[in-house]
């Protein structure tokens, strides 16, 4: 029994160790962090956005970091002032950092491209606003109407000729697409300017 | 015990018939179970590979099906990772562990109920989390999108499997413990550690990223490794029929494995917003499993040279080397890609998805087809049905899993160079990547053919379908006496009596 009680502790405790070490202690030493400049709570309509985000599985495509000066070209690609930081991400109960860059990263998105207009006609068609693109449509966060039957608190989607539905229907977003257009617009990084050292990544 | 009252034997002594009963016991205690895990494993394997099909098809028709919440690329994406990663291959190692398990500890395996419910309810996880994460429920947190609730099911599942194995191991009948064995304790014990740990409601922001990638790089390394590990130890030296190279080294290897590999995930955050000592300290410990590789490598494939004809012959070698073979290349791609320039390159590409196909698939799900190719036999007392079709199975995944690593390979570390260079426009890049996700829906398309292929032979041997095969199934005809140790020279069949409690091989550890 001697052996193979050996392996079993030896195997808890290193499993134990990193826990801890990659774990917990992020977690202790992060506990007091503030919020950088800009970030705020989520708003009850950017969280609903935010939950759209999630379930729709944008982090498979697009990530939320900014890589600092000096490692990878996101600053030169203008994907944002500065590198990401902690501070950024406190509001974040689900980290939506990401792996994958098939789609560029939206950590400043709202800084990049500010316009409703754009964000809606992208996420109903993205070909129609970015010919090329991979991007899934997503007509099920839009409704098709008539022109007559749209409401003065409805928002439509204005689409090029090729894209937009024919005879006298228009497209229509949903409670959902301007949720999410909401969420993405909290996507915004300000400068600060400390020499990027304190809390900085790298 | 009745059905065991042989010594110890060392695990290097390839001795043979003179105790072949207790063989047959064991494979009977573990013929519910092993079926039960195996079968839903392939059912998942399936599931999971037309999940990847939809999703990757997709970059080649991003406007075919998209009116379907359900179908669209972010929520398959996921849902094939959950199937694959808890479904396939997780089943897939329970069953065949439970059978090394057994033999090795030269007992029955005890709690066969345990794991049959441990089969149901874990097929029921995986159910409902998959149906979860396509409905829209995904907790969207890399490798554990299924919801909260498909984890009520699955972690008794794993702990039922845990008592049956305490016990069984507690009846033991070895006195020596054959280092598969380390390696398969040691993983029933990570396995639900971390996945507890992972659950735990402390966790947001970047601190969860950390946790995240702990998580996710263990899960594959403690969980899913281990039992491939363990299954390479025993096949190889099995069925080519003379001890592992060095056995003291075996002990380095583990030691070292379990030491250093749970530090080296959060290498998949290098260069992004957590402490520089995090990243820092995964950079180390990635590269310091180069020990344990080099150490696995040696004792595997030194155990192989000089006896390369038999991959033409047996099925089992055939898979398993492949995966041995991918197991080093797949770890030093690991521990050299976690340093700060590759990653710089790397990270955020398709190279990323080369990397862990090549682990999960050309090394682990490889040593499970060549696991299950050598115990199905044993036990369902019946022989696969077509040589042929085991040679298309391993051709289609072969090459499938090849030209797939290949083409991300190149498109991926081709895409990091184009995302280096601001002068190079973004759409420019998704462009260039086209051509190499055509060749990725292609080989998918061919390992899929070979699921299919596999999940009919599985079928087949299952229900024991069809006329009884004549002897073990070998691509070509074997010179006399080549796998005599393993009782594959064609006398396994012909003496074993087809009434299912008898004998089904007679030369075994």
């Amino acid at each position: 029994m001697t052996r193979i009680a050996l392996v079993f502790l030896g195997a808890f405790a290193a499993i134990a160790m990193s826990f801890t070490a990659l774990t917990l202690l992020p977690r202790m030493q992060l506990s007091a962090i503030e919020p950088t400049p800009g970030t705020a709570d989520y708003t009850y309509d950017e969280q609903l956005g935010r939950e759209v985000y999630l379930r729709e599985g944008c982090i498979y495509c697009h990530s939320q970091q900014v890589r600092p000066e000096g490692f990878g070209s996101d600053l030169k690609r203008g994907w944002g002032p500065r590198g990401s930081r902690p501070g950024d991400y406190v509001y974040d109960e689900t980290h939506q950092l990401g792996t994958m860059r098939t789609g560029p990263d939206l950590h400043d998105i709202a800084s990049r491209q500010p316009s409703r207009d754009w964000h809606l006609a992208h996420l109903y068609q993205p070909r129609s606003v970015s010919p090329g693109s991979v991007m899934p449509a997503y007509p099920y966060l839009f409704e098709v109407k008539k022109k007559s039957n749209v409401m003065a608190s409805e928002v439509t989607v204005p689409l090029s000729a090729d894209y937009a539905p024919p005879g006298d229907s228009v497209v229509v977003a949903t409670e959902d697409a301007l949720a999410l257009y909401d969420y993405l617009m909290t996507l915004k990084l300000e400068p600060i300017n400390d020499g990027g050292a304190q809390g900085a990544s790298n | 015990m009745p059905e065991d009252a042989s010594p110890a034997v060392p695990p290097d002594v390839a001795d043979a018939s003179a105790d072949a009963d207790w063989r047959q016991v064991v494979d009977a205690s573990a013929r519910g179970p092993v079926v039960a895990f195996v079968v839903s494993a392939t059912a998942w394997l399936v599931i999971g590979s037309l999940l990847a099909l939809i999703a990757s098809f997709k970059f080649q028709f991003p406007d075919w099906w998209t009116q379907q919440a359900w179908l669209t690329f972010g929520r398959v994406r996921p849902a094939h990772l959950n199937t694959m990663i808890y479904g396939w291959i997780s089943m897939a190692g329970v069953g065949v562990s439970a059978w090394l398990w057994a033999r090795l500890l030269k007992t029955r395996l005890r709690g066969q109920w345990m794991l049959l419910l441990s089969a149901a309810l874990w097929n029921l996880g995986v159910l409902v989390g998959t149906i979860g994460i396509l409905a829209g429920y995904s907790r969207a947190i890399e490798w554990v999108e299924m919801p909260y609730v498909a984890f009520a099911f699955i972690v008794p599942a794993m702990l039922l499997v845990v008592a049956s194995f305490i016990q069984t191991l507690w009846e033991r009948h070895a006195r020596h413990l054959y280092i598969s064995v380390w390696y398969l304790g040691a993983a029933i014990l990570w396995g639900p550690l971390l996945v507890v740990a992972i659950l735990l409601p402390i966790y947001s922001g970047i601190p969860e990223a950390t946790a995240n990638w702990w998580y996710a790089h263990n899960i594959l390394g403690l969980w899913i490794t281990p039992p491939g590990l363990a299954a390479a130890y025993y096949f190889i030296p099995k069925v080519i029929g003379r001890p592992v190279h060095s056995y003291h080294l075996s002990y380095l290897g583990f030691w070292t494995l379990a030491l250093f590999y749970n530090w080296a995930g959060v290498h998949h955050l290098v260069g992004g917003p957590v402490p520089q000592w995090v990243a820092t300290v995964s950079i180390v410990f990635s590269a310091m499993m180069i020990i344990p590789v080099i150490v696995v490598a040696v004792n595997h494939h030194l155990t192989v040279v000089g006896h390369f004809e038999k991959l033409k012959y047996s099925p089992t070698l055939r898979f398993v080397v492949f995966g041995a073979m991918s197991y080093t290349a797949v770890s030093l791609q690991g521990s050299l890609q976690s340093f700060r320039y590759w990653q710089e390159v790397t990270h955020f590409t398709h190279y990323t998805i080369a990397h862990s196909h090549l682990g999960v698939y050309a090394f682990a799900t490889m040593i499970a087809f060549g696991a299950i190719y050598y115990i199905m036999p044993r036990v369902t007392d019946w022989e696969w049905g077509s040589k042929r079709l085991v040679s298309l199975h391993f051709w289609t995944t072969g090459l499938g899993i090849g030209a797939y690593f290949t083409a991300l390979t190149i498109g991926g570390v081709i895409q990091g160079f184009q995302l280096l260079d601001p002068d190079v426009a973004f759409l420019e890049i998704v462009d260039d990547t086209k051509p190499w996700l055509i060749v990725r829906s292609v080989s998918g398309t061919l390992m899929t053919i070979g699921h299919l292929v596999f999940a009919y032979l599985l079928a087949r041997i299952v229900t024991r379908s069809g006329e009884r095969p004549e002897g073990p199934t070998y691509f070509h005809p074997v010179p006399e006496g080549t796998f005599a140790h393993v009782g594959g020279d064609g006398t396994r069949s012909a003496r074993v009596p087809s009434t299912g409690e008898e004998a089904t091989s007679q030369e075994d550890r």
